[in-house]
């Protein structure tokens, strides 16, 4: 009899560690968003982590230039017209620079906008450092708005030689129904 | 239950309480009829799961728009896949668990009986939830098994409620019966059945069932991700809001890789039983086997990103991941020569469990190989996304995991139903499936190389002689299936009554119990030498 309520035992002790390891991988899963996240900001993989930088450039590296390619495109449900007005741009590492995006909202409504900016190569993204860039907050255009929106940025003197070239590109998205429940959501 | 040992069958039905007709299958906490009852259920998935590749294979047999709509080909696709992983492979191995784990480590049943039965039935509702959303305003899942964001998320049906719980359910499921068997094998195991001593089937549904305690929340994570980025606008995968549908694939293929996995390694074991038993040797290399086993396992934690080559990883991770998945066939290798060895200078018979045993060395290693040409960096960019992925994992699902579920069938009819199966059938079913699943899928392999994209209703006129040609292995494949159907039915209801041990070189304490194997397992703890 006692064989048996220690196997009883033996059964619940080890039921429980199984249980306990299964809500520790169910965590696990959701603790990869911000691992990711954390990995991407390190490693500069994915290309989404811009450096946001607060003060401007003072050194310049003279001997040097890198060419910063702009591109920009529009996601599916968002009716903006939305374009780089400068194609590309050559910079001294370390030297500030101010370019311009120009957006149009043809709709006869209100909307607004969010851009997510992206790097290639990756890495690269660990150098461009925006000091001010519409992509910081939302944009909202009223029906038939024009609007110039400004990035202000420098290319950090440490930036590695192999990079020559650089391509930010920004993807707008429409996030009106979003922000209109967030709002809502607000109130309560 | 008229078996040769009389005596000990008294003693058995004494304990029998069993309600009679469908309340027995329903509240049922009986090993054997569970074991029963998940590998019916996974035969009609694969039933259903196989009428939707026909419909699949119907719509290509010939370039343009026929038979179906694209979304409905979609939903197909999506559906055959989600079906076949969850409804066909996984449950039949956790059947098989069910039947033969009690048996082979001598104990008397699984050590949790109640949640045994939970875990299964369980599974017939998400099925039933999975299936009832292709008749669903919108269609049912059409952003394929892998549900990759933001295709299940912006783009998907109304109904993606319905598959995320129904992935829900078909997770827990899976994980209580991985409970089960863990539970089992580390507390109930024979005196004297040391670890080392157990069927290699035991080690490796041991080390499968971790995997599935590991992956499966992840899984579960993951689909609850999708559920609140579409319903309740967060933005998980979602880069307007700050996230990333990178970050899905990373996180679905932490589970998915693992995933592959647990859908073979118990295939392992069982072509580690049967081969052994038609070649009248012992197993070469068992301990080998059982670390070989081990390394698979924890090598497919590592793995993950070989899915992902063209989302644009620094080389370096390219690199890592690569190497990582060849290494995988170090430890595949060594059981791939182990088999061979076993059967080098035996004295082999070639009955239908060995014959499937011996087509899933062959082709399993086919799609072993093809893996491996999937795992080099450089040459994925052009294989990724085409038929040759899709012959790579039919090679390794169908003629691997589904061949040894067949081989495994076979083997244990005897002792499961006391009567043994019609040969000469059986034979014909081997025949009929190992040709038409070689011309249903090694010409894919070309079409693929060739540049046809996976998952699509329609095709560039050059890729339609093959097409037709794997379509009609298709048909061919699923028609031999019937006449499986029939040795299975026509051995559940009769046949010559089978010995104890009906196989000459077969070895596990399985066979010392009588043919069909008494409700009640070792109810007293077996002798172990």
């Amino acid at each position: 009899m006692t064989d048996s309520t220690s196997l009883a035992q033996r059964n619940k002790r080890l039921i429980v560690k199984l249980f306990s390891a299964i809500a520790v991988m169910f965590c696990f899963g959701f603790a990869l968003v911000p691992l990711y996240d954390v990995f991407c900001e390190v490693t500069g993989i994915n290309g989404r982590n811009v450096v946001r930088s607060s003060q401007a450039s003072v050194l310049i590296d003279k001997s040097r230039i890198v060419r910063l390619e702009f591109t920009t495109s529009i996601s599916p449900g968002m009716p903006w017209h939305f374009k780089p007005m400068t194609k590309y741009i050559d910079v001294h590492p370390g030297e500030n620079k101010v370019v311009r995006f120009s957006a149009f909202n043809p709709t006869s409504s209100q909307i607004i906008g969010q851009a997510i900016p992206s790097v290639s190569p990756g890495p690269a993204s660990l150098y461009l450092n925006k000091t001010e860039c519409f992509c910081f907050d939302q944009q909202a255009l009223n029906a038939g708005e024009n609007v110039e929106m400004g990035l202000v940025f420098f290319i950090s003197p440490d930036i590695p030689k192999h990079i020559k070239t650089m391509t930010l590109s920004y993807t707008l998205f429409n996030v009106t129904d979003s922000v209109a429940t967030q709002e809502i959501a607000a109130l309560f | 239950m008229n078996t040769a040992s009389a005596t000990q069958d008294e003693h058995e039905i004494e304990h029998d309480h069993k309600p009679k007709g469908l309340m027995r299958w329903v509240l049922t906490t009986n090993h054997k009829d569970i074991g029963s009852l998940y590998l019916m259920f996974s035969f009609l998935m694969f039933l259903v799961g196989g009428a939707m590749a026909m419909v699949i294979r119907a719509e290509l047999y010939q370039p343009g728009l026929q038979i179906v709509e694209p979304n409905f080909f979609n939903q197909m696709t999506t559906v055959h896949g989600l079906i076949m992983v969850f409804g066909a492979v996984m449950p039949a191995f956790t059947g098989l668990a069910n039947w033969l784990i009690p048996m082979m480590i001598g104990a008397p049943d699984m050590a949790l009986p109640r949640m045994n039965n939970w875990s299964f039935w369980i599974l017939p509702m998400a099925f039933s939830i999975l299936l009832a959303s292709l008749f669903m305003e919108g269609g049912g899942p059409n952003f394929g098994w892998t549900f990759y964001a933001p295709l299940s998320t912006t783009y998907s049906p109304d109904s993606t409620a319905l598959f995320v719980f129904a992935v829900h359910i078909m997770g827990i499921s899976s994980i209580l019966g991985a409970i089960n068997v863990v539970v089992t094998i580390v507390n109930m195991r024979a005196p004297g059945m040391t670890y080392m001593k157990m069927p290699l089937f035991v080690w490796t549904w041991l080390i499968t069932a971790f995997l599935l305690i590991a992956v499966m929340p992840v899984l579960a994570a993951t689909v609850t991700m999708v559920l609140t980025d579409k319903y309740f606008g967060t933005s998980f995968f979602a880069a307007a809001g700050g996230g990333d549908p990178v970050l899905f694939q990373h996180i679905f293929w932490f589970f998915g890789h693992p995933e592959v996995y647990i859908m073979i390694l118990p295939s392992f074991g069982i072509i580690s039983a049967i081969i052994p038993a038609f070649s009248r040797k012992k197993l070469f290399g068992y301990s080998s086997m059982v670390y070989a086993t081990a390394s698979i396992a924890l090598l497919s934690f590592l793995v993950w990103a070989h899915h992902m080559f063209t989302t644009g990883m620094p080389v370096a991770a390219e690199l890592f991941f690569m190497y990582c998945t060849m290494l995988i066939s170090v430890p595949t290798g060594v059981k791939v020569f182990n088999w061979v060895a076993t059967m080098w200078r035996g004295s082999l018979t070639f009955e239908t469990p060995m014959l499937f045993a011996i087509a899933f060395i062959v082709l399993f290693t086919i799609g072993g190989f093809s893996g491996l040409m999937l795992a080099i960096t450089p040459v994925d960019f052009q294989y990724h996304d085409t038929y040759f992925v899709v012959a790579h994992f039919h090679y390794v699902l169908v003629t691997g995991a589904i061949f040894s579920i067949m081989a495994a069938c076979y083997y244990w009819l005897p002792k499961w139903t006391g009567h043994m199966y019609d040969e000469r059938l059986g034979k014909m079913h081997f025949w009929a499936s190992v040709i038409s699943v070689n011309v249903l899928f090694f010409p894919m392999h070309f079409l693929g190389l060739a540049g046809m994209p996976r998952r699509v209703p329609d095709y560039a006129l050059q890729f339609a002689d093959f097409n037709q040609l794997v379509s009609i292995g298709g048909f061919a494949f699923g028609l031999s299936q019937l006449i499986f159907l029939v040795v299975l039915i026509k051995c559940a209801r009769g046949g010559k009554k089978a010995p104890a041990k009906p196989w000459e070189g077969s070895e596990g304490l399985e066979w010392n119990m009588p043919s069909p194997a008494p409700y009640h397992s070792h109810t007293t703890p077996p002798e172990i030498k």
